[in-house]
């Protein structure tokens, strides 16, 4: 109990202490709830390395994206009419009709796409400083299941305007589970519903990308920062702010104040409280960031119809499959190597592959330095090939397929898995550059 | 909020400067989801002023029209109904219909354009069920009055103006809502021009 | 050097675009949206020659009169010709069956044909009938073949005829259509008809997207709102900053 009581009067701030009224309705909710600890102990007084860069920005930016999803998302469920007959109808409602509606869509339109922009920036912050690395596997396969359910939850979101591409997407994809042996026939039927796409479907899809899918997507999340508080941030120099007890000399500790939790075990170096100096720096962040996507959403929703594609502003049809048929860009890239394999099932198990080998990346890596700053040339040209295979994936997955387009997508198909093969063989007696003892800046 | 050792003017500024500067773009952020919930276009079309047709109308009958999914009554008041409708004034919680609940064309003892004909917004004013239109048997309610409007929820009672009776729930008399004629057997629910 | 790949990268992105256009180059539509004369215009073409088949049924009429500046009395007794109310949707009497009858397919609705297509697709298509005697109406369209419409603009613009050239492809010689020429019939100079052909593809243009000119009025106050913001904090985050460097 007296630890308890230790931990208020050193956790609150000046504002408790001063003002009677806040601080006696501070200490009767700390009384119920650890509100004013986990405060401390997650925000003012959680060590955050100081080294921080732009790529660091993308996890709280993905929280942004999530809540406009979500908020957006409540909104358009107001309007929308989840069935074969009235969804695009809604749609056009909710552009048409609906005062604002057009903004509200767009905003849920733009933000699917923008969720992929800051997850797949924030994934390849984690692979170029090794933040997959020992201790933060668990972190690593939390954030992987957070993909994948962002991309179930992007995928069905996708069918519901009912356009022609959601259709024919929508057809395509569940047809490759057809592609499962014996049971895959069966499963797609009963994916679908009935025998082909239709308002069954729909609705079933709907149920699960407006209640479902979000609540998974918010329990990973929180799972995703338990891990990630539990074992500490990494950084752009990979070595550890948390050193063994009584290893760092009492001029090198920072001058602020770090919640108990973390300095009785440990003692931290070159580390500063989240709040202030990492909101701020949020903050900033996500005025930036809502520059470019303001922009992209009042003046360009479309984005040259790598967004809305243009022929989904025609409703569904089952008897007319478009000249073109493309998942929206960010599915492209896996698009791309399942098109690569002339073999339904072997391109199946590909696609499903490049997506599982990314999860394996912690134990694919046996390496003991994690950032890129100190690994050797091979380990950054072996990432700079990966980026240069990811993008022409990506370009390839949303083209028309051609003898050129083809060949160029086994190459890359190739080269996407050979940079984990790559990886695993050479990380094992990589030739480092010496880690720094302190972090640089 | 932190154990910050620097804290200086230019700091405590700022910061109320970005968090009120930032508050206003959430309360910004704010208006489209609010504004959406106003009435959208196709209410609006539903809701747009509907016409009545009022030569079959025979002395004491009650029409009903829809007009904003909500029941209008055009109602034509025989002479022996507006004849009774002085008498009982004094049972009346607002004879001179001096809440403003209409325009002022109806602001008179018969809150009507035209004496004969009644229109009215066919609800309650107490929890906005449909009275009934008693013609003749409203006597049993009001003793010395024909004819009247009884809601059957929670026993309010009307004259043949639409306007309440003490000691009943309804605080206020029926709505009449704007209305114009556009000629002598056709009327207009939804709309009137204010006569200054 | 990452960050500047990355934003290198993201610069391309645009230029990309997925659409596989026709084969035959588009013409530029050069339309604009603020010019109510010409959005009023197209729409009185549109109601005179295109509503008898094709629908807006998104669209209502009142919201189309406010957008482009007709006054709602005025819209009502000039550009709605059956017994519409003014916030009904633009619809016709056709039924799908007998459309599907008369044309092969029912005609398509036309409330989001700019975004399906492009207005310089629009604008192209309605300047590239050509005289075909082959075809069930008597003409063909360039960039539309086979297509199963009549040019219900030829009392403006006249019968066109096909104007041909020579090309070599894949080492054979084959006639292509470059390009349409009027036969002079019409009630419009070809300068008129070009102009037409634009008010109906403004017109279009703004159907498919009502809320355009809207949305960037806001676009451009959300976006200054957001760079005093941005200034704000970084300024808040460089004060708070200088006690960590």
């Amino acid at each position: 109990m007296t630890d308890k009581y230790e931990e208020q009067s050193a956790g609150v701030d000046t504002t408790a202490k001063s003002g009677g009224i806040v601080s006696s309705v501070v200490n009767w909710i700390d009384d119920r709830i650890p509100m004013t600890r986990v405060w401390n102990m997650h925000i003012a007084q959680y060590p955050a390395p100081k080294n921080f860069n732009f790529w660091y920005l993308f996890g709280s930016l993905a929280i942004l994206v999530l809540v406009n999803q979500i908020v957006t998302g409540i909104w358009l469920t107001m309007n929308f009419v989840p069935s074969a007959e009235g969804a695009f109808a809604s749609v056009e409602y909710i552009m048409r009709d609906v005062e604002y509606g057009w903004l509200l869509r767009y905003l849920h339109s733009t933000g699917a796409s923008a969720f992929f922009v800051v997850v797949y920036l924030h994934m390849f912050r984690g692979m170029i400083y090794g933040s997959y690395q020992k201790p933060r596997e668990l972190l690593w396969l939390f954030g992987m299941l957070i993909f994948l359910a962002l991309m179930a939850e992007a995928f069905m979101g996708y069918l519901l305007p009912w356009g022609q591409m959601s259709f024919w997407g929508a057809q395509v994809i569940i047809s490759l589970f057809g592609a499962i042996p014996v049971i895959g026939e069966d499963l797609t039927l009963w994916i679908r519903g009935d025998y082909v796409i239709s308002g069954a479907t729909l609705n079933r899809f709907f149920a699960l990308h407006v209640i479902a899918l979000p609540l998974v997507l918010v329990i990973l999340v929180f799972l995703h920062i338990v891990a990630l508080h539990e074992v500490g941030s990494n950084n752009p120099d990979g070595i550890e702010v948390k050193r063994k007890k009584g290893s760092v000399a009492d001029e090198d500790k920072p001058k602020f104040k770090f919640h108990e939790y973390y300095t009785n075990k440990k003692d931290v170096i070159d580390a500063i409280p989240f709040h202030p100096y990492y909101t701020v720096k949020d903050v900033l962040g996500v005025a930036g960031f809502l520059i470019l996507f303001c922009w992209v959403v009042f003046f360009m929703p479309e984005m040259n119809g790598f967004f809305l594609e243009a022929p989904n502003f025609e409703a569904a049809n089952p008897l007319k499959t478009p000249e073109h048929i493309f998942p929206v860009w960010y599915f492209t890239p896996f698009y791309a190597i399942l098109r690569a394999i002339p073999d339904k099932l072997a391109g199946v198990v590909a696609m499903g592959a490049s997506i599982v080998v990314l999860a394996l990346l912690p134990w694919l890596d046996r390496g003991k330095v994690r950032s890129i700053r100190y690994r050797s040339i091979w380990h950054k040209l072996n990432i700079a090939q990966f980026v240069v295979t990811f993008l022409i994936l990506g370009w390839a997955g949303a083209t028309p397929q051609t003898v050129f387009s083809t060949i160029l997508s086994q190459i890359c198909t190739v080269t996407y898995f050979m940079f984990f093969v790559l990886l695993y063989v050479y990380s094992k007696n990589e030739v480092t550059k010496p880690l720094p003892t302190r972090l640089t800046k | 909020m932190s154990n910050a050792p620097v804290d200086n003017s230019r700091r405590r500024f700022l910061t109320i400067a970005t968090s009120v500067v930032g508050g206003v773009g959430a309360v910004g952020a704010a208006v489209p989801f609010i504004a959406s919930w106003n009435p959208s276009e196709r209410a609006k079309s539903a809701g747009a002023p509907v016409e009545v047709d009022i030569s079959k109308l025979e002395p004491g009958q009650l029409i009903r029209v829809e007009w904003r999914g909500k029941p209008v009554w055009v109602i034509y008041r025989t002479p022996k109904m507006l004849e009774q409708m002085k008498q009982h004034e004094g049972q009346l919680r607002d004879p001179n219909s001096d809440e403003a609940q209409q325009l002022n064309s109806a602001k008179n003892t018969y809150r009507s354009q035209r004496e004969e004909i009644f229109v009215a917004v066919g609800i309650c004013t107490h929890l906005g069920c449909s009275p009934t239109f008693m013609n003749g048997g409203f006597g049993e309610k009001v003793e010395g009055t024909a004819d009247g409007f009884f809601c059957p929820c929670h026993g309010s009672k009307f004259d043949m103006a639409g306007r309440v009776f003490q000691n009943v729930p309804a605080p206020l008399n029926l709505e009449i809502p704007p209305y114009t004629f556009l000629d002598d057997t056709t009327i207009l629910v939804g709309e009137e021009e204010e006569v200054a | 050097m990452m960050k500047k790949l990355l934003i290198g990268l993201f610069a391309l992105l645009p230029t990309l675009t997925m659409a596989a256009g026709p084969t035959v180059p588009l013409m530029d539509a050069n339309i604009d949206l603020r010019d109510n004369a010409s959005l009023q215009r197209g729409a009185k073409l549109f109601m005179n020659y295109c509503l008898g088949c094709h629908q807006m049924q998104y669209q209502r009429y009142e919201r189309t009169f406010r957008d482009i500046g007709i006054p709602v009395d005025i819209g009502k007794e000039t550009l709605i010709f059956d017994d519409s109310k003014v916030g009904s949707h633009i619809l016709n009497a056709m039924s799908k069956e007998d459309a599907a009858k008369w044309f092969g397919a029912a005609p398509p609705d036309l409330t989001l044909i700019s975004r399906v297509k492009s207005p310089d697709y629009i604008y192209t298509y309605l300047k590239s009938f050509y005289k075909d005697d082959s075809r069930p109406f008597g003409v063909n369209n360039v960039v539309f073949p086979l297509v199963g419409m009549p040019h219900v603009l030829q009392e403006l613009q006249g019968l066109p005829t096909p104007i041909t050239e020579e090309v070599v492809e894949n080492g054979n010689t084959v006639t292509k259509i470059v390009g349409v020429e009027t036969d002079g019939s019409g009630e419009m100079s070809d300068d008129e008809y070009d102009q037409a052909a634009r008010d109906l593809t403004n017109f279009l243009a703004y159907v498919g997207e009502p809320s355009r000119l809207e949305s960037e009025a806001i676009g451009i106050k959300v976006l200054g709102f957001l760079v005093i913001f941005f200034i704000l904090a970084f300024l808040l985050k460089k004060e708070y900053w200088r006690d960590v460097h």
